[in-house]
């Protein structure tokens, strides 16, 4: 071999250096902010419909209803709705970083649980002027609209409701002996049912499904349960958990029940949210709290409840999205243009509650699609009963991959359910961050 | 990092003067402004980053330097990635380089197959990492994967429990780059000259004899050069387990460069922490490559 000199420790430093760097760089890229121009209000009450084209992201699991009013707007308007729909588990990342380099649509949705941090973070124009000039600000759905308020400021509307409700399988219901137009009114009944559907033996036929990997989805159908036991799941200001009450503890022992019996697909163990509701969308499932947007896309004959307490009761996670036009948007009136026909009847009626989804203005739950379908006028009724929590790290308490929430369930129901306590600890030192 | 192959090959030109230096400046212009932009002006972005207060939705809001760190530092799935990081690549690095030597004695000495077998083992290669892990998501899905069925009788999950997960891991990292290894591994055994091997086999040296005095010893800076390649990307490594396994289950399988990911957009969202880590890391990996370049600098140089 021949020998081959060079000078050793600054060629390495460089080259460790640009063997490591490249890829960490990637993290880098944005820019400080500033607040973008333009009022609401200035186009007037009704926003300004000169033909311009306007954009506007939301996140995958919305994209039926966003679709629906992007071109119903579309239909009818100069103006020109941009839909661009990104993954759900991406959104969060592009709204940062376009935020960061000023870059944001003109109008974006964003999970209602998030909107209180964002708010806060100045991504959202205050709208303040304009939504105080609508007739109906009363009857606008209340959680979203506080999630959106900051500092006595209104920055959001509701985009889409989603509304965590116990959904059925009446096929199944009859097969099992259950009474198929009879919601179960507790947790304890929830879980007889599902052992009954179990109890059939279908082939890959399960009692009850969830995602046991998937914080949100959790969030979603486990925090009603708490809230219709007549508990709270966090104090009024979002940073002090109390996810280890006794009802709380009743609801996880209920779910170790049912997992430890086999009455839960067994795949919910790792299921981390992209495919929790595939089960009964497919009649594999005989019931589960399930989000009320997908009632129009379940194929088959649903019964449709609130989600019950320990002792019955009944509560919904008023989730779903808020929008809001973003700081970085120079077309304000134009997007003003489309929140204002957004809220309308034509809108509420016309679009959504035609496509068997909840109305974002109470005195629209009344309405020709829902006197057709009780099931729509039950959703709208839990509506009124249910909560949307706010807390400013919602977002690494309950909903990321790795929060202790999901720490919490995991080990109430997978394993030894006696960690609780020190879990939901974790849940608060977190939510104080 | 050049190898002595090359050195071998490249006798040195004769010196020359070409131009003015004007000329010199203006041939390494290309090469400079894309150091320039691509990598030195990112690397100081970081450094910015992780000396100030830098959430992610609101900006930089000026410097908060030794906080970063210490919220790093401090974070509760730093030791746990750090430990699964070093565990999985010393995992990856033996049965990659183990393997990557293996096929490649195999496809040397095999003479009919010798094609077939290059191109079966190399083809994995061709498919982005990124794609291979989707591919391999569905194939361990437990609903849709073809192992389905077989999941369901037994209750096994690839992705279930933390040894699973991991395994299943390295399973999809060992067979999108056993062929690439392979084939580094084939360049260096193509470049130990053949009259070694003769005079070996004239002395009377075994297969074996000749494998641990001739082969691996001549092939060291092929296997210096695999080694830090596979050290250096198995300490990153993000996108397998991102997308297979999410960090999970019960954030078993977090890695350093997804609880950066984490801390930047999942959550946290504070890119300031996420730089104090990215800088931690990079530090982290000159201190590992200067080692491994000293460990396999040859006996003779000094």
């Amino acid at each position: 071999m021949r020998k081959h000199n060079r000078s050793r420790s600054p060629f390495r430093v460089v080259a460790g250096l640009v063997t490591a760097g490249i890829l960490i760089a990637g993290v880098a890229g944005c820019a400080p902010t500033s607040t973008g121009s333009g009022d609401a209000a200035s186009g007037g009450p009704e926003g300004t419909d000169d033909g311009t084209t306007l954009t506007l992201w939301t996140r995958a699991p919305l994209e039926k209803q966003a679709k629906l009013l992007v071109d119903a707007y579309n239909g009818s308007h100069e103006n020109q709705v941009e839909l661009t729909v990104v993954p759900n588990d991406d959104y969060v990342a592009k709204v940062g970083a376009a935020a960061g380099s000023n870059s944001l649509p003109d109008l974006f949705a964003a999970d209602i649980v998030y909107v209180p941090n964002w708010v806060q973070q100045g991504l959202f124009q205050d709208l303040s002027t304009s939504i105080d000039g609508l007739s109906f600000k009363d009857s606008i759905n209340q959680g979203h609209l506080s999630a959106g308020t900051y500092e006595g400021k209104e920055h959001v509307l509701p985009f889409v409701l989603d509304l965590s409700m116990l959904f059925w399988n009446k096929d199944l219901f009859e097969q099992a002996g259950l009474d198929p137009e009879k919601a179960p009114a507790t947790m304890e009944e929830f879980a007889d049912a599902a052992k009954a559907v179990q109890a059939l033996n279908l082939p890959d036929t399960y009692g009850t499904a969830t995602g046991f990997n998937c914080g949100g989805c959790e969030v979603f159908t486990w925090f009603p349960s708490i809230w219709a036991s007549g508990d709270e799941v966090m104090n009024a200001e979002g940073t002090e958990s109390l996810l280890n009450g006794d009802n709380a503890k009743e609801i996880y022992a209920t779910w170790k029940d049912l997992w430890d019996s086999g009455a839960v697909l067994p795949s919910s163990k790792d299921e981390a949210g992209p495919t929790w509701t595939a089960g009964f969308t497919d009649g594999k499932v005989g019931l589960m709290f399930y989000p009320a947007t997908l009632l129009s896309s379940t194929p088959f004959d649903v019964g449709v409840a609130g989600i019950p307490g320990v002792d019955g009761g009944a509560s919904t996670f008023v989730g779903g999205d808020g929008i809001g036009i973003s700081k970085d948007s120079t077309h304000s009136p134009q997007a003003w243009n489309f929140l204002n026909w957004m809220m309308s009847e034509d809108a509420q009626v016309g679009v959504l509650a035609k496509d068997s989804d909840a109305t974002s203005r109470s005195d629209l739950a009344d309405n020709e699609y829902s006197s057709k379908d009780p099931r729509l006028i039950t959703i709208n009724e839990v509506a009124g009963n249910g909560d949307t929590p706010v807390a400013i790290n919602f977002q690494q308490a309950f909903n990321a991959p790795n929060s202790p929430w999901l720490t919490l369930i995991r080990n109430a129901v997978l394993g030894d359910g006696t960690t609780v306590d020190a879990d939901n600890d974790e849940i608060t030192a977190v939510l104080q961050q | 990092m050049s190898t002595p192959i090359l050195a071998r090959t490249a006798p040195p030109p004769p010196r020359r003067r070409v131009g003015t230096p004007l000329t010199g400046w203006l041939y390494a212009a290309p090469t400079a402004i894309f150091v320039a932009l691509l990598f030195v002006l990112p690397l100081l972005v970081v450094g910015k980053m992780s000396i100030s207060d830098w959430p992610l939705l609101g900006g930089d809001k000026g410097i908060n330097f030794p906080d970063n760190f210490v919220s790093a530092v401090n974070n509760r799935f730093f030791l746990d990635s750090v430990v699964f990081t070093l565990k999985y690549t010393v995992l990856a690095t033996i049965l990659l380089i183990a393997l990557g030597l293996g096929l490649a004695l195999l496809v040397q000495e095999s003479t009919r197959w010798k094609g077939l077998l290059r191109t079966a083992f190399l083809i994995p290669s061709a498919l982005g990492l990124a794609s291979a892990s989707l591919l391999f998501y569905v194939l361990y899905s437990p609903l849709a994967g073809p192992f389905a069925e077989l999941s369901k009788a037994t209750g096994f999950t690839f992705l279930g429990t933390p040894d699973a997960a991991l395994w299943s891991t390295l399973f999809l990292i060992v067979w999108r780059y056993a062929g690439f290894y392979m084939l580094l591994m084939l360049v260096g055994l193509q470049g130990i000259p053949d009259d070694v091997y003769e005079a070996a086999r004239i002395d009377g040296a075994s297969r074996w004899q000749t494998f641990t005095g001739i082969t691996l010893p001549l092939l060291r800076p092929t296997l210096a050069l695999t080694t830090i390649l596979c050290v250096t990307g198995s300490l990153l490594a993000f996108e397998q387990f991102y997308i297979l396994t999410k960090g999970g289950p019960d954030n078993s399988t977090i890695t350093v460069v997804q609880l950066i990911y984490n801390v930047a957009f999942q959550g946290q969202n504070d890119l300031g922490v996420a730089g104090a880590l990215s800088v931690l890391v990079l530090i982290a990996l000159v201190i590992i490559n200067i080692g491994q370049l000293r460990a396999f600098r040859p006996a003779d140089e000094d």
